[in-house]
C-alpha cells in the first residue's frame, strides 16, 4: 500500500513546529501504523535525515505510550483501539493521512510527535490510592465484594492513562480519566476510607494543572481506547458534591500524634 | 567470585522466617539517613520502592517511561498464583513449590522457591487491600482459573489484565509515596552504568532522554529491577523498550550473570507476519484452558480450518500427553509447535503457525461464558490478524517471552557485587530452566513488598549511610566512560538504521539459541555475533545529537548491549551439555523428544563472570541441593 503523509515535526518543546509531507509506499496492509511510521523512519535514516519522533512501548494496547492524532482523531479511526493496536488495512490504498501530537496546553510537545503527560502523574499522587503499607493484610474473602461491583471498578481501572481523553475534549479536559481513577477505588470496599478526601484532591489537582472543564461533548469516551464511559464523570461529580456537602475536607488535620 | 548463597539453616518450611528473626535491621530513626536507588518501575521496581519509601529509607526512582506505569510487567495477561486452596482441591505451600520445582526443571534454588510459594497467599492480601479488583464469584469470593503445568486451580486474575492491575496497584502505592515527597521519581531517565568503589555499588550514571543530559546519583544501595533480556530476539513479547544495560552494564562491573541460556519461548504467540513486524502479540496462556490445539494431519494442507474434517485434525498435545493435553507446561507446548510445523503440518502463509480451536468449547459453554473469559483477547486477535476467533480457529506460535536467567543473587537478593541488589526478572530467582504461567508477577511481587524491604536492611545496616557522594573519582570516571560510548555511537558513519542490526541478531538467536539448540549451531552463533557487532560499529548510522531527545540513539546503545550479551547467551547455551526446561540440546532428548538432563554434571547454577569483550567469560558454579523434593525425570505424559 501507499500513503501520503503529513506529520507534525518540531525539534523540541521551545522550537517552532511544522507540518511536512512524506511518501511511503510498499506497506503490507499487516503492518500496524507504528510499523509503518518505523518502516519510514529506517527509510529516513538511511537517506540521511532525522527520523520522527514518536512515543511506543507495549504495542499491544496496554502500556498506554503510544499517543498520536491520527486524522483529527486521538489513536485514529478504529473505535476503542490504540494506535498500536491500528493496522493500515483500515486505511485506503493512497490516503493522505495527518499525524500530530496529542494536543493540549497541559501536555507540552517535548519532540515531534512526543508529548509530556506528566500532569496524569501528578493527579495520581494527589489522591489516587489507598493508603496501605506493605505487610500482613485482611483475607479478601473476608469482605466479599459483589461480582457486579468488582466488573464496574475493572471497566474504570482498565484506563491505560493515554490522556486521548485530553486530546479529544475540545476543552482539553482531563475529566473521564481522573473519574475512571476516582470511580475505580470509589466502587470498591476498600477505597471507602479515603473515597471523599480522594475526589477533592485530585479534581484540585486536575484543575491546577490547567486542564479544561467537561462540557459533556461526549468525545472523550467516543475516543478512549478503552471505551470508557462518561458515566463515570457523572459518579465523580455526584461523589465531589458529596464530599462538598458533607465532608469536611481533611480531618486528619485533627489527628493527634500519640 | 564469592557465590554463597547464604541459604539458611533450618528445615525448609522454617528458613525464611528463621531468617527474618536473624539478620539485622536499620531502626526507624536511621531508615530517613539512608539512600536507595532503584532502576525500573515495573511490579518489582514499584513494590520495593513504595515499600522502602514507606518503611523510611529515602528512594530514587528511575524509569525510562514518560511514566511509571508503563513498564512492560502492564502487559501480563493471564493471573498471579497463589496456594491460597480456596477451591478445596489440595492446594499448600508444598504444592506450589513442588509445581514451580518441577516445573523449573529442578534448576532452581530450593530455599528461594520455598520462600516464593510461602509469601504467594500474602501478595493477593496486599493487592486486594489497594483496591486490586481480582474477579469474584456471586457470592462475593475471590475467583480462580487453572493454568499450565498444574493441577490444582490456584490463579487470580482480573480479566485477561491481571498484570495491568497489579502494576496499577503497585504504581498507586509508589504515587502515594512520591505525592508524599519519601520517592524521588526520574522518568525518561535511562540507567547507562553502575558506579563501583571500593568493591562496592556506590551509585549509576543516568541519562535525562529529554535533555540528554549525563548526570550521576550516589547512594546506599542499588536495586536493579529493570526486567528481561529476551529482546535479544527482535521479535518477542516483550515491549520495544525492554533492553539488556542495566543488567549487561552490572555484569561488566563485577555482578554473576546466572543461566543466561534460559529463556522461555511462550507457546501462545501471534505468528509473525512479515518483515515490518516490530513486536510479537501474546495470546494469554489461559486461552489453552478451553481450546483445543491441532495442525491438519495432512502436510501442506491449504484448505480452509472449517473444511478439515474432525478425523483429518491431529491434536497433538492431547495425543502425545493424554493426562495434562493441551495444558502441558510452555517448553513442552512450544517444541511441540515447533516440531509439527518442522514436520510441514504448521499452517498459515508462514507455515509456521498452529490452530487454538473454540469450537468445541464454545459449544460445550455457550459463546456468552466463552466470551466472559476472553472476549477482550479475542478483541485483541481481531484487530490484529482481521479474524475472529469465535468463528476460525486461532493461530498461533511460540514466541520468546521470558528470560529465567539474570544477575546471579543469594537468598538477599544481593548480587556478587555488594550493595547491588537484583530483584524480579532482572534476577536468575526462583524459576529455574522454566517458568510456569502466572509466577512472574508471582515472583516481583514477593521480591518487591515482602523479601527485598527487610533484606536491604542486613546490608544496609552494616555500612554507615551517605558514606560517598558524587564528588568521588569513579562517579567521574564512569560518567566520562558513559559520555565517550554516547560519542562513538553518534559518531559512526554508516548508513544503516539501528533496526536492521537488531533484525539480523534476533533472526541468527531464534536460529541458534531459540526453541532447540545444537552445538554446533552455538558454535556458529558465537562466531558470527562478534562480526555482527563489528559491522555494527562500522555501518550503523546513528542520527541527531546526544543534548537532545534521540530516539536512534538510545535504541543504538541499547542493541550494542544486546550485541556483546548475546554472545554470552550462547557460551552458556554450549556450555550446558544437557537439556533442562526450556534449554534443549538436540543432542540430549529422550527416545520421545523430551528434556534428557544431566543431573550428575549440571544440577548447578552457571554464574559468568565478565573478562572483556571478545574473550571468553569465566565459569563459577553454584551446585544446587535437593533435599525438599528429589530430583525426579518430569513427566507431563501420566
Amino acid at each position: 500500500m501507499k500513503f501520503s503523509l503529513e506529520v507534525w515535526r518540531q525539534p523540541a518543546g521551545d522550537a517552532a513546529g511544522t507540518f511536512t509531507s512524506y511518501e511511503v509506499d510498499e506497506i503490507s496492509p499487516d503492518s500496524s501504523f507504528l510499523e509503518m511510521l518505523d518502516i519510514l523512519n529506517e527509510r529516513l535514516t538511511e537517506s540521511g535525515g532525522e527520523p520522527i519522533a514518536f512515543d511506543s512501548d507495549c504495542r499491544e494496547g496496554i502500556c498506554g505510550m503510544c499517543s498520536l492524532v491520527i486524522d483529527g482523531q486521538a489513536h485514529g479511526p478504529q473505535r476503542a483501539t490504540t494506535t498500536c493496536q491500528l493496522y493500515m488495512r483500515q486505511f485506503d490504498d493512497g490516503a493522505q493521512i495527518t499525524i500530530e501530537p496529542f494536543r493540549s496546553g497541559a501536555f507540552p510537545v517535548v519532540r515531534d510527535l512526543v508529548v509530556d503527560r506528566s500532569a496524569f502523574d501528578r493527579i495520581l499522587r494527589a489522591g489516587g490510592y489507598v493508603t496501605v503499607h506493605s505487610g500482613p493484610k485482611p483475607d479478601p474473602n473476608d469482605i466479599p465484594v459483589e461480582p457486579e461491583v468488582a466488573e464496574k471498578a475493572i471497566d474504570a481501572a482498565c484506563c491505560i492513562g493515554c490522556g486521548a481523553c485530553v486530546a479529544a475534549c475540545p476543552n482539553g479536559a482531563a475529566m473521564l480519566y481522573t473519574a475512571a481513577k476516582v470511580s475505580h477505588l470509589a466502587l470498591l470496599p476498600q477505597g471507602q476510607p479515603e473515597r471523599f478526601a480522594r475526589v477533592q484532591r485530585m479534581t484540585e489537582q486536575m484543575q491546577k494543572e490547567g486542564f479544561g472543564s467537561c462540557r459533556n461533548y461526549g468525545e472523550c469516551e467516543a475516543q478512549c481506547p478503552k471505551a470508557i464511559s462518561i458515566d463515570f464523570i457523572g459518579r465523580m461529580n455526584r461523589d465531589l458534591l458529596r464530599a462538598k456537602v458533607t465532608q469536611p475536607i481533611d480531618f486528619r488535620g485533627d489527628m493527634k500524634t500519640q | 567470585m564469592d557465590l554463597d548463597a547464604k541459604i539458611p539453616d533450618g528445615p525448609i518450611a522454617q528458613k525464611w522466617t528463621q531468617h527474618k528473626d536473624a539478620i539485622r535491621l536499620v531502626g526507624p530513626r536511621n531508615r530517613p539517613h539512608y539512600r536507595v536507588i532503584v532502576v525500573g518501575t515495573g511490579l518489582a521496581g514499584a513494590s520495593a520502592a513504595s515499600s522502602m519509601a514507606a518503611m523510611g529509607y529515602q528512594v530514587e526512582c528511575f524509569c525510562f517511561q514518560d511514566s511509571p506505569r508503563r513498564a512492560h510487567s502492564i502487559a501480563a495477561q493471564g493471573g498471579i498464583n497463589a496456594s491460597k486452596n480456596y477451591r478445596n482441591d489440595g492446594d499448600s505451600t508444598f504444592r506450589l513449590f513442588s509445581d514451580t520445582q518441577k516445573g523449573g526443571d529442578y534448576r532452581s534454588r530450593e530455599a528461594n522457591v520455598w520462600r516464593l510459594a510461602e509469601l504467594s497467599t500474602a501478595i493477593i492480601d496486599q493487592a486486594v487491600a489497594q483496591g486490586v479488583p481480582f474477579a469474584r464469584e456471586y457470592g462475593g469470593m475471590l475467583a480462580n482459573r487453572s493454568f499450565g503445568g498444574v493441577l490444582v486451580e490456584r490463579t487470580f486474575y482480573c480479566r485477561g489484565e491481571t498484570g495491568q492491575q497489579l502494576l496499577l496497584g503497585a504504581n498507586s502505592a509508589l504515587a502515594r509515596e512520591i505525592g508524599a515527597g519519601h520517592v524521588k521519581m526520574h522518568t525518561r531517565t535511562e540507567f547507562l552504568d553502575l558506579v563501583v568503589a571500593d568493591g562496592r555499588a556506590r551509585g549509576i550514571v543516568v541519562r535525562d532522554l529529554v535533555t540528554g543530559a549525563i548526570s550521576s546519583y550516589a547512594a546506599d544501595a542499588v536495586v536493579l529491577a529493570s526486567g528481561g533480556y529476551t529482546n535479544v530476539f527482535n521479535l518477542s513479547t516483550n515491549a520495544r523498550g525492554c533492553n539488556v544495560t542495566a543488567t549487561w552494564r552490572a555484569h561488566k562491573r563485577g555482578a554473576g550473570f546466572a543461566n543466561p541460556c534460559y529463556v522461555q519461548i511462550h507457546p501462545t504467540g501471534i505468528p509473525a507476519a512479515g518483515e515490518h513486524q516490530s513486536k510479537l502479540t501474546l495470546m494469554s496462556e489461559s486461552l489453552r484452558n478451553d481450546a483445543r490445539i491441532w495442525v491438519p494431519k495432512q502436510k501442506h494442507d491449504t484448505r480452509a480450518p472449517g473444511e478439515i474434517p474432525e478425523a483429518e485434525r491431529y491434536y497433538y498435545l492431547e495425543e502425545r500427553y493424554p493426562r495434562f493435553g493441551n495444558l502441558v507446561p510452555r517448553d513442552v507446548a512450544s517444541r511441540n509447535a515447533k516440531d509439527v510445523c518442522d514436520a510441514g503440518l504448521g499452517v498459515g502463509p508462514t507455515g509456521f503457525g498452529v490452530y487454538l480451536d473454540f469450537r468445541d468449547a464454545i459449544a460445550e459453554n455457550g459463546i456468552e461464558t466463552i466470551d466472559e473469559r476472553y472476549g477482550n483477547i479475542f478483541d485483541m486477535y481481531n484487530r490484529i490478524t482481521a479474524e475472529d476467533p469465535r468463528e476460525t480457529p486461532m493461530r498461533i506460535y511460540p514466541a520468546p517471552h521470558y528470560a529465567m536467567g539474570g544477575l546471579w543473587v543469594d537468598y538477599d537478593l544481593m548480587t556478587t557485587l555488594p550493595g547491588l541488589f537484583a530483584i524480579g526478572e532482572a534476577n536468575f530467582s526462583d524459576h529455574g530452566a522454566n517458568r510456569l504461567g502466572a509466577s512472574s508477577m508471582m515472583q516481583c511481587l514477593a521480591d518487591g513488598y515482602f523479601v527485598l524491604p527487610i533484606t536491604i536492611g542486613d546490608y544496609l545496616s552494616r555500612h554507615p549511610y551517605g558514606e560517598m557522594d558524587t564528588s568521588h573519582a569513579a562517579f567521574g570516571d564512569t560518567e566520562r566512560e558513559v559520555g565517550e560510548r554516547i560519542s562513538k555511537l553518534l559518531s559512526t558513519t554508516g548508513t544503516k538504521p539501528v533496526d536492521a542490526f537488531h533484525r539480523e541478531l534476533g533472526s541468527l538467536m531464534m536460529d541458534e539459541c531459540g526453541i532447540t539448540r545444537n552445538e554446533a549451531g552455538l558454535r556458529n552463533a558465537i562466531e558470527k555475533i562478534p562480526e555482527l557487532r563489528e559491522r555494527f560499529w562500522r555501518e550503523v548510522r546513528v542520527p541527531g545529537s546526544g543534548a537532545s531527545f534521540n530516539q536512534s540513539l538510545e535504541q543504538a546503545g541499547r542493541l550494542a548491549d544486546f550485541l556483546e550479551f548475546a554472545e554470552l547467551m550462547c557460551h552458556d547455551a554450549l556450555d550446558r551439555d544437557e537439556s533442562c526446561g526450556c534449554h534443549f540440546r538436540e543432542e540430549h532428548q529422550t527416545e520421545d523428544g523430551e528434556t534428557l538432563r544431566n543431573d550428575e554434571d549440571f544440577a548447578h547454577v552457571s554464574v559468568w563472570e565478565h573478562n572483556a569483550v571478545g574473550t571468553e567469560p569465566t565459569l563459577h558454579k553454584e551446585p544446587l541441593e535437593f533435599e525438599a523434593l528429589p530430583l525426579a525425570q518430569r513427566n507431563y505424559k501420566t
